[in-house]
């Protein structure tokens, strides 16, 4: 039971890892928490199941076009609105942000209708493997796992070795110094916002299949990502990969031993904990900077 | 080559340049001495486009186009690197990694020469490669700021303060330093400096600079001969009461 507890929490927390690393991308670089974060994957997601059904696209061709169309959403979003604001301050984007996913989720009840609709997946939530000491998997948890993994290792391999994701670590620490390299700082922050908003629209066609497709569908997983965020220390990919790990295995542990009914609430349970005890995170190994 | 002609920044309300003009000569190394709060780096970040909408007035000419009001971002792509004052290296990058960003406008194998020439030039960089440029000391961190500059191979690079918060030894071996880029790849320099000994040292034409304004212009030699100069930037005392206690305090006398 205990082992199955933690193995389904690792399967789950691994969603929570790629919405928290969605959001730290963002807020690393521009100290933004970005609220239409869960929408904007929604409304991939959305895409994704437009392109399945009525398209009738195979699988690899929709979730690839989704995924594009994530990328050019959140940069879109960057330049048609968070770059426009005169003289912004982290707020008043914040602000922005909020507004921007009201006016997603209208577009998405508009279009796609309030209803639970049964999103496609090419893998099953009910074929499962026994992988030994009372564990059992079910396929769609496994591929949750593999994908999230292979994409944290992309991102790293990015962050590391690219040249242009070098040059947004870069500007995340010092924009004016990026900008006396010839960086184009504001080409960066449009990237951010389309690598993030890619992550998190993976995020959403793992976590659909789980639930039913509804305009409140990533609402939940939004949350769940910003406690594993803050769980990270809000500033750290690894911290968030982390704290999303870990509150997957937290909350699972937390409903099968103590109240299923309060499962829910221990994310939030852990962010007030968090930033009561230890407001940098579990995992930050931030440089202390020189007086 | 560069050529500023009677710029005048503001900050706000606050004017930090009075009609400032400037002629950089190719190949050679400018001084400009000033006191705190003289406007000396507003001159470069002015030139540099890191003030939003200023010049007010004036003209900044480079091979006689105008680059006055563009970007930072493009300005830095023709040939002009600024080193900070400060330094402002990448904390939380490593040292190789910040001098890779220098190189970020170019491709090709000459940035991989570039990066051996750099670490020849400070070996103490190439030593702390792997290390996060955050933990690097003082003269550690001007050196990489230096050395990110160098690996633009600009055509001409600002230097703001370079003496800033070092020891003594370490001031002298950055000035040697700035010598030897300048006669080895024949960079055009402009440096801002307090230290006006040393960047007398060094340089082959010299500003002095007042409340936004030049005030004395010269070759090193005609700075160093001049009263006002040796007074009150070398700190060399001319007149002594015959007490042996100074009985009234000169006047500077360019105003």
């Amino acid at each position: 039971m205990f082992f199955q507890l933690i193995a389904s929490g690792v399967a789950i927390g691994a969603t929570y890892a790629l919405m928290a690393l969605a959001m730290v991308i963002i807020y690393k670089t521009s100290e933004v928490l970005n609220f239409a974060q869960g929408d904007m994957a929604m409304l991939s997601a959305f895409i994704a199941f437009m392109l399945l059904t009525s398209q009738g696209l195979g699988f690899a061709t929709a979730f690839a076009l989704a995924l594009a169309f994530a990328f050019f959403l959140g940069a879109f979003l960057e330049f048609a609105f968070l770059r426009r604001a005169k003289e912004p301050t982290v707020l008043g984007l914040i602000i922005i942000t909020l507004g921007l996913e009201m006016v997603i989720y209208g577009l998405a009840s508009w279009k796609w209708g309030g209803d639970q609709k049964d999103f496609p997946f090419p893998v099953s939530d009910f074929e499962t493997y026994n992988l030994g000491g009372g564990v059992v998997m079910s396929q769609l948890n496994l591929v949750t796992l593999a994908v999230a993994l292979a994409l944290m290792l992309m991102l790293f391999l990015f962050f590391s070795y690219t040249k242009v994701g070098v040059a947004m670590k870069a500007t995340q620490q010092n924009e004016s110094a990026a900008r006396l390299m010839g960086i184009r700082v504001n080409r960066v922050l449009m990237l951010t916002w389309g690598i993030s908003s890619v992550v998190g629209a993976a995020a959403a066609f793992l976590i659909a299949p789980t639930d039913t497709l509804d305009p409140n569908l990533m609402w939940t997983p939004q949350l769940k990502g910003f406690s594993a965020a803050v769980l990270g220390g809000m500033t750290s990919l690894p911290g968030a990969v982390g704290g999303g790990f870990l509150l997957g295995v937290i909350e699972n542990l937390f409903g099968g031993y103590v109240s299923v009914e309060f499962k829910s609430v221990v994310a939030f349970a852990v962010i007030v904990l968090v930033l009561c005890f230890k407001p940098s995170g579990l995992f930050a190994k931030h440089y202390v900077r020189k007086v | 080559m560069l050529e500023v002609k009677n710029i005048e920044t503001l900050y706000g309300l606050v004017m930090a340049l009075r009609g400032v003009s400037l002629k950089l000569e190719e190949g050679k190394i400018t001084a400009i001495l000033g006191a705190n709060g003289a406007g000396k780096s507003t001159i470069i970040k002015t030139i540099m486009g890191m003030i939003e909408d200023q010049p007010d007035k004036g003209t900044i000419l480079l091979d006689d186009k105008t680059i006055a009001h563009k970007d930072t971002e493009w300005i830095v792509r023709q040939g002009l690197a600024y080193v900070p004052e400060g330094r402002q290296v990448f904390d939380e990058l490593t040292v190789q990694e910040n001098l890779m960003m220098g190189a970020y406008t170019r491709r090709g194998p000459t940035v991989r020469q570039d990066l051996t020439r750099v670490y020849g030039l400070f070996p103490r960089l190439s030593e702390r490669a792997r290390q996060l440029a955050g933990t690097l000391s003082g003269g550690e961190q001007q050196m990489l700021a230096m050395g990110r500059a160098l690996m633009m191979r600009p055509r001409i690079m600002f230097l703001d303060e370079p003496s800033l918060g070092l020891s003594p030894l370490l001031v002298r071996e950055i000035f040697a330093t700035i010598a030897r880029i300048n006669q080895e790849d024949g960079t055009t320099i402009l440096l801002v400096e307090q230290n006006a000994a040393m960047a007398l040292g060094v340089c082959h034409h010299g500003y002095v600079m007042e409340n936004g304004r030049f005030v004395l212009a010269g070759t090193p030699a005609e700075l160093l001969a001049d009263e006002d100069v040796r007074e009150f930037y070398l700190g060399i005392k001319s007149e002594v009461s015959v007490k042996g206690f100074q009985r009234y305090k000169r006047k500077k006398r360019w105003r």
